[in-house]
């Protein structure tokens, strides 16, 4: 039972010694995406390897002549692309092996745990080069990690393994050290803001909250995220779960909450599962509950499963969610600081603004400033998605340029391919171009741009793409996700959406640009929420910056990207053609024909663009006219 | 307190909840769809959506007025956006406006013509759908639904009972039943409050005029009419008379030039009602039967108790209604071989109640396995006849009710709004009759709609009889709960569905338009009650007639009461 100051101190201790015991520790990922590619059958295999190994054990005071051998399951390693990711660490020597199969285990085991070698071919190499430790990679080299510090090299299920990396320092320190209002201050002063994608001042907000007549407030975990193409905050929850708790509690000392609410969304089992697990564990050992560490302060831990509602990520809509209700928007004000959940003043912020905090509180307000900008102090966590070589989970200083980001984190772009754009904040951002591409990702810089840093997801797009179509994406996902309740944004975003099926469709005309513009500025205008505000933002980004591939869709009917069916024209090379006829054959439309051995020509007028003749053409004969 | 510029012009406020208040008190009629003091700030709409000084857009009806705020009301942009949001809402909705039942009364419609929407560039995206004609008292029009929450706000907040939701995301939005329900399995009151607050046609009455014509232009049958109290103070409003003002006369001449043969007054077998009920309550007190006795006047809070509470239905008195006293009486008056003359009798009532609808149904209001209310119709579908008649209703000479069931009594016409039911019954028990006492009952706080629950005690025979008056069945949810918990103990109960009590029934005519009028109504009802030469029910002489007539000896009981089927 850790019930005061001093249990705190000698179990973190102890946890530190159980830790540093470890001769060798396997750790492997244990992150949504390596668990798809099958870590988890890697983790058993590695587990059974080293328990049925003589020369080693995984217990703790081994008998004398065995070496200590962990192995445990991480958060995320960030390295999605390369999954599944296994490190071996033996104090300050960390081999990262990238795409182990099963088979490999034996050899990774006997050479890397057993012995000091490197199984060379399950390095991840870059241009010729291998590389061996993990922060060598350029991908993790350029990232500063502070809230996923821990994701990928501690037990994400341990509290002990969270102790032993510091855990609760902070919470020590505001308990036995800080008033209410320093923790607030401090927060302020570190010029923290929101990172579920308004960038509102954390500290201010929780101000608002602290000063409120109400005695009872609540302090909530916004989990629900739901923008596509974005992972950042169920990695920091499954990666690192005891992080963001502390987070909270921290936010519910400093404001007197005494309840927490995580509202996840149902689709994060992992992240549901180890919050769940860290909840218990902290319950068990005292650190949530009545009087923690013996000081005046009940906090107490809740976890709301949302049903994959995008619009249940807008505040006001989360917290009718918690309550039993149907997940929409209420028309503020009242805000949450004044009227959130229950009705009392509530703290609400999402999951890396929480675990921020902690940090925060250790190192002060003026470290936390020398990282990232003036205006957007801290770092940021992305995920990097779309046409990029190295998918993954990163985190890097506001400010970073999106070159730096794409080129020297990412790899660039997949194949070699061109950069075109890139989607910054999902369905409620715009595009950034390569105009853009030396300009310091922040707050304030992407908004002069028209879009926004959002939660973190940049989905990037190469040539390939078309940027109709990409609108006619997100405006197709926010009108399947509004909730309906205000007029603008349910019928609004519906009719944007038809004209946008019109025009991939190759049936638009040029005053639906209008109509676009005038929809999207009452939208914008009008809509309840941030959510429905914010929905004509795709749209407007990408009219204003690819507003001739608009206008080549309607005026020449043509989708310079080759991506919009109905514009697509079907030729055949008549130098290649050998006139088979099975391409004839295989028509659905009859729209091809020739003489047997001669080149064959489609009827663009027949054709129906399905693209059978081009999947089965023997002499790459058949291309798509640009 | 303080001051707000409204487009240039200063006007005060004091305790207004929001702006859109203060810009309606300052003779801007803002368009909303789903704004209505009566409920919770929903925000939907957006039409309300003013902007400031500084160009911010915020709607009016959430906003709290601050000392020295400068509002615009409409700019270019606000007139564009609402302009658009009307044609966007009319573009998902139902237009066959001239067939509509709405036609004229319909907000939508007022906005379209006020906005100057003269084009819809956007075809109906919506499949139709199918009519929920399920309730025998009120039809939904999921087609022409703007979604504005209205219903579903009167159904929770006023009513207490939380029928309709919304359901599905996006533009597939709709409102509609738990698992798309047919209303008549639900647990709907038939209160037809959410058709009161929807501001189109996509919830109105069901109406029952054909069936009414039909019996009236046959010649066959004896249509004999009853019309209810609330009704005469609230049909004036459809042809344009003061508001409140009682127009029975004028209805009771509209009906005989329509063909009804014989047309009484409700206000009769209110004062019925009134014996039945006393007499009943006292038979309680003294044999120790149970207690508090709840009112059985209302059918939508009969079935509140019943859906919601059934272990209190014992509770609730056995007489029938007003309607359905008056409706058994006539049935057995005409069943008399020297009344009935040969020809068939139907009963119409006239109620300002769409749950009416749903009581005549009910076989415990029937006789001898016969329906005695045979028609139910509304104020409203009653004014939609005489139009429809083309009568000069503003011009009619007044007819006074036919007789012997003609006359009713000052107890009886309160009987329409909420606190009129006990305040009848108070003067029953009451062994004085004279104005003094009369005064200090009207004065015991049972009057008034400022406040869904009111309470009173009465010294009567050596006890104290603890009253309570509901109107709201929200409100009624709040008292059942302290009754059940024995935090409150009372004689009697009298219970409204409808907040402030019938003449606010969900048959009524409704002002679409402005704020609505609350106070002219039950004015009008207390004024025809001071009017009255006789305003004691048990000092209707009607009364005695009935009472000591051969044809209804050893039947009182039967006609009068529940539970007989």
């Amino acid at each position: 039972m850790i019930n005061n100051k001093e249990a705190l101190m000698a179990a973190r201790d102890e946890a530190k010694k159980q830790v540093a015991s470890y001769k060798c520790r396997i750790l492997v990922c244990a992150g949504t995406g390596c668990i798809a590619t099958g870590s988890l059958k890697i983790y058993e295999e590695l587990l059974g390897l080293t328990k049925n190994c003589p020369n080693v054990t995984i217990e703790f005071a081994p008998d004398a002549g065995k070496d200590r051998v962990g192995v445990i399951k991480t958060g995320c390693q960030g390295f999605c692309e390369l999954g599944p990711l296994v490190r071996i660490q033996k104090g300050d020597e960390v081999i990262q092996y990238v795409k182990v199969q099963k088979e490999d285990c034996k050899e990774v085991f006997e050479q890397s745990v057993l012995n000091n070698n490197v199984v060379d071919r399950l390095l991840y190499t870059q241009g010729g080069k291998a590389y061996k430790h993990p922060t060598d990679i350029p991908f993790i080299a350029k990232q500063t990690r502070i809230v996923l510090e821990n994701c990928g090299s501690v037990d994400a299920e341990s509290i002990d393994e969270y102790l032993a990396a510091g855990g609760f320092t902070a919470l020590e320190k505001v308990l036995f050290n800080m008033t209410k209002d320093e923790v607030i201050d401090e927060v302020d002063k570190s010029g923290l803001r929101g990172r579920g994608g308004a960038g509102f001042p954390c500290g201010k907000k929780w101000k608002q909250v602290a000063r409120q007549k109400e005695p009872i407030r609540y302090v909530v975990c916004n989990g629900d995220e739901g923008d596509p193409g974005a992972f950042m905050d169920g990695s920091t929850m499954e990666g690192d779960p005891f992080k963001l708790i502390e987070g909270m509690m921290i936010a519910a000392y400093a404001v007197g909450a005494a309840d927490g609410y995580i509202y996840v969304r149902a689709e994060y089992p992992n992240s549901v599962a180890r919050l769940r697990n860290a909840i218990a564990q902290l319950e068990e050992r005292g650190l949530l509950g009545d009087n923690i560490l013996g000081k005046d302060f009940s906090f107490r831990m809740h976890i709301n499963r949302g049903a994959g509602a995008f619009v249940c990520g807008e505040g006001s809509a989360l917290t009718a969610s918690i309550e039993g209700k149907r997940g929409m928007p209420r028309t503020k004000p009242p805000r949450t600081v004044d009227k959130g959940l229950w009705e009392k003043p509530t703290v609400l912020n999402n999951v890396e603004t929480y675990a921020n905090v902690p940090k925060i509180i250790i190192e002060g307000a003026d470290w936390f400033r020398t990282i990232g900008t003036e205006g957007s102090p801290g770092t940021k966590t992305f995920s990097l998605t779309g046409s990029i070589e190295n998918t993954g989970l990163i985190e890097v200083p506001m400010g970073t340029t999106l070159r730096e980001i794409i080129y020297d984190i990412g790899g660039g772009l997949k194949n070699n391919a061109e950069f075109k754009a890139v989607q910054t904040g999902g369905p409620s951002g715009g595009c950034l171009t390569k105009d853009h591409l030396d300009e310091p990702l922040d707050f304030e810089t992407v908004k002069k741009f028209g879009t926004i840093i959002g939660s973190g997801g940049l989905v990037v797009m190469d040539v390939n793409t078309c940027m109709v179509e990409v609108a006619r994406f997100f405006m197709s996902f926010t009108q399947r996700e509004s909730c309906g309740k205000c007029a603008p944004c349910r019928e609004g975003t519906k009719r944007m959406l038809e004209i946008l099926q019109k025009i991939v469709d190759g049936n638009g005309e040029m005053e639906d640009l209008d109509k676009l513009e005038e929809l999207s500025k009452m939208i914008s205008q009008m809509a309840l929420c941030g959510l429905g505000k914010t929905a004509p933002q795709p749209v407007m980004s990408t009219l204003r910056m690819f507003r001739d591939e608009y206008v080549e869709h309607i005026q020449d009917k043509k989708c310079a990207a080759k991506v919009c069916t109905n514009l697509r024209n079907y030729v055949i090379d008549p130098e290649k053609c050998k006139g088979c006829g099975k391409c004839a054959k295989n028509c659905p439309a009859s729209a091809i024909s020739g003489e047997k051995k001669a080149p064959h020509t489609i009827d663009s007028k027949k054709c129906i663009k399905c693209g059978a003749c081009m999947d089965n053409c023997g002499f790459d004969a058949i291309y798509i006219e640009a | 307190m303080g001051v707000i510029t409204i487009d240039g012009r200063k006007v005060e406020f004091t305790n207004e909840k929001n702006i859109l208040t203060i810009i309606r008190k300052a003779g801007i009629d803002l368009p909303t769809l789903c704004y209505h003091s009566d409920l919770s700030t929903f925000g939907a709409c957006r039409l309300c959506t003013c902007e400031d000084d500084r160009g911010k857009l915020f709607a009016t009806c959430s906003e709290e007025p601050r000392d020295g705020m400068v509002i615009y009301t409409n700019t270019e942009r606000l007139r564009k956006n609402r302009k658009l949001i009307v044609e966007l809402l009319l573009a998902a909705h139902c237009r066959e406006c001239t067939s509509c039942d709405k036609s004229g009364n319909c907000k939508l419609q007022d906005l379209a013509y006020r906005m100057g929407v003269e084009k819809i560039r956007f075809a109906n995206y919506k499949e139709e759908a199918p009519l929920d004609l399920s309730s025998p008292s009120i039809v939904r029009d999921p087609n022409k639904c703007v979604l504005c929450g209205n219903c579903v706000r009167a159904c929770e907040e006023l009513q207490g009972v939380g029928v309709l939701g919304f359901t599905h995301r996006g533009a597939d939005a709709t409102v509609s039943p738990a698992f798309n329900k047919d209303m008549v399995v639900t647990d709907c009151v038939s209160c037809g409050q959410c058709r009161v607050y929807c501001p189109t046609g996509a919830i109105t009455i069901h109406s029952n005029v054909d069936e009414a014509w039909k019996v009236i232009n046959d010649k066959d049958v004896r249509v004999v009419a009853q019309i209810a109290p609330a009704v005469r103070v609230a049909a004036g409003d459809v042809f344009g008379l003061p508001k409140g003002e009682n127009s029975m006369g004028k209805i009771v001449a509209a009906m005989h030039r329509m063909g009804f043969d014989q047309v009484y007054d409700t206000v009769y077998s209110a004062d019925l009602t009134i014996m039945e009920e006393s007499a009943e309550f006292l038979e309680r007190v003294k044999n120790g039967g149970t207690l508090p006795l709840f009112t059985s006047c209302c059918p939508a809070w009969v079935k509140f108790i019943e859906t919601q509470y059934p272990e209190l239905s014992a509770n609730i008195s056995t007489c029938r209604s007003p309607q359905g006293m008056l409706s058994a009486v006539l049935k057995e008056y005409y069943r008399a071989p020297e009344n009935a003359k040969d020809k068939k009798t139907v009963v119409i009532s006239i109620m300002p109640c769409t749950a009416k609808k749903m009581e005549a149904k009910r076989k415990d209001n029937w006789t001898k396995g016969e329906q005695d209310t045979d028609i139910v119709l509304t104020t409203t579908e009653l004014c939609r006849m005489i139009k429809s008649a083309g009568i000069d209703f503003n011009n009619l000479a007044p007819d006074p009710c036919d007789n012997p069931f003609g006359i009713g009594s000052g107890g009886g016409v309160i009987f329409g709004v909420t606190g009129g039911v006990t305040e009848a019954v108070l003067r029953r028990l009451s062994e004085s009759h004279d104005p003094a006492t009369l005064q200090a009952i009207a004065e015991c706080g049972i009057r008034g709609n400022e406040t869904g629950i009111k309470e009173a005690t009465i010294p009567y025979n050596g006890i104290d009889v603890k009253i309570c008056v509901i109107s709201g069945l929200a409100n009624a949810h709040q008292v059942m709960q302290q009754v059940k918990s024995g935090e409150k103990q009372y004689h009697l109960i009298e219970v409204m569905a409808c907040r402030g009590g019938c003449v606010n029934g969900g048959g009524q005519p409704v002002q679409t338009t402005g704020m609505r009028d609350k106070v002219s109504r039950p004015a009008g009802l207390y004024d025809a009650d001071n009017k009255m030469a006789v305003r004691n029910s048990d000092e209707n002489p009607l009364m005695d007639l009935f009472y000591s007539d051969p044809l209804f000896k050893g039947k009182v009981h039967e006609l009068c009461h529940r539970g007989h089927e």
